[in-house]
């Protein structure tokens, strides 16, 4: 059996609130294999935050072992970490999170900027592969301002894959898009994810998760539930649904117009 | 990250917001526009001075009798006169580092014509005495060495005398008296104007100082010996090698003082310079002020630009830029805005300097290490400011940052 993408084990973090002591997390074990698409889910304060926070190495874990691809994530400096989000992680946010004003090639070929490894020799034509990858060949030197919401979660999405990361984290991606608009991203989610990648999608919408082939229900720091999905839904299957609703949406509202 | 990526992300970055840049960039264009300003006038000055002083003569280096003591008593300089013409030839002779070596006998008397009279300043000299004061002639020539050694009475005039005796005529060929001894003229000297401290150079008769020596003075003694060394490296060598001719030539044993005094005009050119440049650095010192201001607004700008870029800054950091590149990032940002308002800056100083000297006919020159002081100066005010935004912004958690709103 291959190394586990993700292993946790008895991970807690404890935020110092003055006096107080917070628990975020208390004890909790996760295993994400190679090629998973996994829906987190959990109301606001459940701890899905903190749980995204360390799994994204932006923070570490006050006790317990995070494993990321085989490398121990704890007691990692914070340049090491820098560089370990840069190699192994791809990050799609609730609000987009592009730099203003920079057109979507430059936002794609950012993190190829960062890296330290050398791996990456035409940055530019990379992102373009990447941008023409989740569907936007033809947008290139568009600013964020000039993308619908969809197109501008599609270029956050190019920005992630364009390093070719072990793991693309996905915080709310759909909380600022209309239900179409994050079909159609889900739908993008699944076919990279068919394509090998592991992919974890934090969401409190049961509508989202219901795209994952596992869900875990976080609640008060702990995980509540850890359950495969049997028969995930297709997003492709439904966007194709919803245009035959709105055409025959928009035929009807031609017929009452004649 | 490359050193060009860099400077291409921190461009963009600054040419995102325009206006803003170009204000903060002003304090910096008006802090090295002033500098520059002020050291151009300053160093304006402080040439015209060299020029004035480098106009008494081309290396000139000056022996005049020394004191002599008796009983004790020193009489002070000038008191016991003991320069020859023997001195003169000696040094010319022996010498090896200077050019040119006159003696020169001072008498005064009046200069007589048909028209009028006038009293003047007569120095009796050799040939060699125009190329070590650096001066020429408009009208006819100097004496010749043949006129020097035959004694003859032939006289060069100052452009003064010239005016006030014949305001009309080129008075080569004419006939002048000198007390009661009639001269021919030949030459004219070019203006020279005035010394620094307002004797008139030009109120002068030039003659052969055999001839002075002759007819004129009766002195066997001379007032100075004018001598040129062959470069300014050459100075102290060359006074060196004449008191050790003198010394010779006075046959003084060893330990008694010397009997002569060798001077150059070093002494009165630092004097001179160093006046101007404690007014050029204390000009500059003020001008560079302004640059300190602008740099206070470019680290205020700084740290404006961090708060409202946080955002910015937490992305950089998730998809994996360390604190350092986010440190890098702010300081070249900072250090070009600075470098390119320097830069600005250079050009504004020099049109404002080369303004200033059109409107105020003063001199002005900027020496190259003043552009290079500028520019570097505000490179590193640049650096300086931007440390602490650009600390702040290493510093950030990105967490916190990529939920700032």
């Amino acid at each position: 059996m291959s190394t586990p993408v993700i292993e946790l084990t008895g991970v807690t973090k404890v935020y110092q609130m003055g006096e107080t002591e917070v628990y975020a997390l208390r004890g909790v074990d996760l295993s994400v294999s190679a090629g998973e698409m996994i829906a987190v889910m959990g109301s606001s304060g459940s701890g899905k935050s903190t749980l995204m926070n360390i799994l994204g190495c932006l923070d570490v874990p006050t006790a317990g072992s995070y494993m990321l691809d085989g490398i121990r994530v704890n007691g990692m400096t914070r340049n090491e970490r820098a560089d370990l989000r840069n190699r192994k992680l791809g990050f799609v946010f609730q609000g987009f999170n592009l730099l203003p004003r920079t057109t979507a090639v430059a936002n794609v070929e950012l993190p190829l900027l960062y890296d330290r490894t050398g791996r990456f020799t035409s940055t530019r034509a990379l992102a373009v592969e990447a941008l023409t990858r989740v569907g936007l060949g033809a947008r290139l030197e568009h600013q964020p301002s000039e993308l619908s919401g969809g197109q501008q979660q599609r270029v956050a999405i190019a920005r992630a894959l364009v390093t070719q990361p072990t793991l693309l984290l996905a915080d709310e991606p759909t909380g600022n898009l209309d239900s179409k608009t994050s079909i159609e991203v889900m739908a993008l989610f699944q076919e990279l994810n068919e394509q090998g990648i592991t992919v974890i999608v934090v969401t409190h919408e049961p509508d989202i998760a219901q795209y994952a082939h596992r869900v875990v229900d976080v609640r008060d720091g702990r995980i509540l539930r850890d359950h495969a999905v049997a028969a995930p839904r297709r997003a492709a299957d439904d966007v194709r649904t919803i245009d035959t609703d709105a055409d025959g949406l928009r035929a009807t509202a031609l017929q009452e117009v004649v | 990250m490359k050193i060009n990526t860099l400077l291409t992300m921190a461009t963009s970055s600054i040419l995102k917001n325009k206006m803003r840049t170009m204000l903060t960039m002003l304090g910096i264009v008006i802090g090295v526009g002033a500098v520059i300003v002020m050291v151009a006038v300053g160093h304006g000055a402080q040439s015209q001075i060299e020029a004035q002083i480098k106009n008494l003569g081309t290396n000139l280096i000056v022996i005049t009798p020394g004191s002599s003591a008796a009983g004790g008593a020193s009489q002070g300089a000038q008191t016991f006169n003991r320069l020859t013409i023997a001195d003169a030839d000696k040094i010319t002779a022996e010498s090896t580092l200077l050019s040119a070596v006159s003696p020169v006998i001072v008498t005064r008397t009046q200069v007589i014509t048909g028209s009028g009279n006038w009293r003047t300043e007569i120095n009796g000299v050799s040939t060699d005495y125009l190329t070590i004061r650096d001066w020429n002639v408009t009208s006819g020539a100097l004496f010749t060495n043949d006129d020097v050694v035959a004694n003859r009475k032939v006289a060069v005039l100052g452009s003064t005398i010239v005016k006030n005796l014949f305001p009309d005529s080129d008075p080569v060929g004419s006939q002048i008296q000198l007390g009661n001894v009639p001269f021919t003229v030949v030459g004219v000297l070019a203006p020279k104007g005035q010394t620094s401290s307002g004797v008139d150079q030009d109120d002068i008769v030039l003659v052969p100082y055999t001839t002075a020596q002759d007819r004129l003075s009766g002195f066997t003694f001379l007032g100075q010996i004018l001598a040129s060394a062959q470069s300014p490296t050459d100075m102290t060598a060359a006074q060196d090698e004449i008191r050790s001719i003198m010394r010779e030539s006075h046959g003084l044993p060893n330990g008694a003082p010397d009997d002569f005094t060798v001077r150059d005009q070093t002494a009165i050119a630092q004097a001179a310079t160093s006046t101007t440049s404690v007014m050029t650095g204390l000009l500059a010192a003020i001008a560079s002020i302004s640059l300190v201001v602008g740099g206070i607004g470019i680290m205020n700008i700084m740290l404006v630009s961090v708060t409202e870029r946080t955002r910015e800054i937490g992305i950089r950091m998730a998809i994996g830029a360390r604190g350092s590149d986010v440190l890098t990032q702010f300081l070249v940002e900072s250090v070009v805005m600075s470098l390119l308002g320097g830069l600005i800056g250079l050009a504004v100083g020099f049109g404002g300097a080369a303004l200033l000297g059109h409107l105020m006919g003063w001199s002005t020159s900027t020496p190259l290490i003043a552009v290079a002081a500028a520019v570097g100066f505000s490179a590193a005010v640049g650096m300086f400011f931007g440390f602490y935004p650009a600390r702040k912004a290493a510093a950030l958690d990105p967490i916190q940052a990529l939920r700032y709103e």
